[in-house]
């Protein structure tokens, strides 16, 4: 599994308008739903479910300028994801308190919650990286986002 | 300064869902409050039980056995709260 069988190139966003929470969550929906990876009709009950879920269960704002809302839904056949990036920063209510400029927002099949954990996994692996999340964090053209994922991609040893 | 003090536990990963976001989060929590040290072993793959981010690339999927490992004078009662969390799989089952 790599970055870029998660991400298409027309899900990532360079620059949020969204400046709350729940706005950014219902903008990276949106994109999977133009990009015709989740049905149209599907878009409002997974906003609402990734909200309630950051709401009542927790933050996925784990630090370090980065949150990753998620959600399960039915009948989805893959994993598929979103990338956007806020410069000037988004309450998340993280852990460290700190805004997030980086969401990866990702939507998984409610069947496959071994392969939602490898796609967290690669996630995470990378995120964990200080170098990927600053560049992720400058970068402000969709090109250059979806280059480091590329780069990111072919650099990493899958395991 | 207490004893020190290793204890160790094997336990299945019960809920259906995994190791996910939340159940680690929760993990980490309580991790996090007490002094002791927590390991989590998950075949070749070692976590920091008060890293997110480590905890995550243990891909800790349902019916996989962890070793959590917590070391220190309260390590005894770090591990039962976590074994508890464990098995109670997070709320989840």
């Amino acid at each position: 599994m790599k970055l870029l069988d998660l991400v298409r190139p027309n899900c990532i966003v360079a620059e949020l308008t969204s400046t709350d929470r729940n706005g950014v969550i219902r903008e990276l929906v949106q994109v999977l739903g133009d990009a015709k990876l989740i049905q149209t009709s599907a878009i409002d009950g997974i906003v609402r479910s990734i909200v309630t879920r950051e709401r009542t269960r927790g933050t996925t704002g784990f630090g370090k300028g980065v949150a990753v809302p998620h959600a399960k839904v039915e009948g989805l056949g893959q994993i598929v994801a979103a990338i956007g990036r806020s410069s000037a920063g988004v309450d998340f209510a993280s852990l460290d308190g700190q805004p997030v400029h980086i969401v990866f927002l990702i939507v998984s099949p409610v069947d496959q919650p071994d392969e939602h954990l490898r796609a967290m996994d690669l996630i995470f692996r990378h995120l964990q990286q200080e170098r990927f999340r600053k560049f992720l964090r400058q970068l402000d053209t969709t090109e250059r986002i979806y280059d480091v994922l590329k780069e990111a991609d072919e650099k990493t040893l899958v395991a | 300064m207490g004893a020190r003090v290793v204890v160790e536990r094997e336990i299945p990963i019960p809920n259906k869902e995994g190791l996910h976001f939340r159940p680690i989060m929760q993990f980490v929590d309580i991790a996090q409050r007490f002094h002791a040290g927590v390991t989590v072993h998950c075949e070749d793959r070692r976590a920091d039980g008060r890293s997110p981010m480590e905890m995550l690339m243990l891909v800790a999927t349902h019916g996989t056995k962890v070793r959590v490992v917590a070391e220190g004078a309260d390590a005894q009662a770090c591990i039962e709260a976590l074994a508890g969390l464990v098995e109670s799989g997070f709320g989840e089952l």
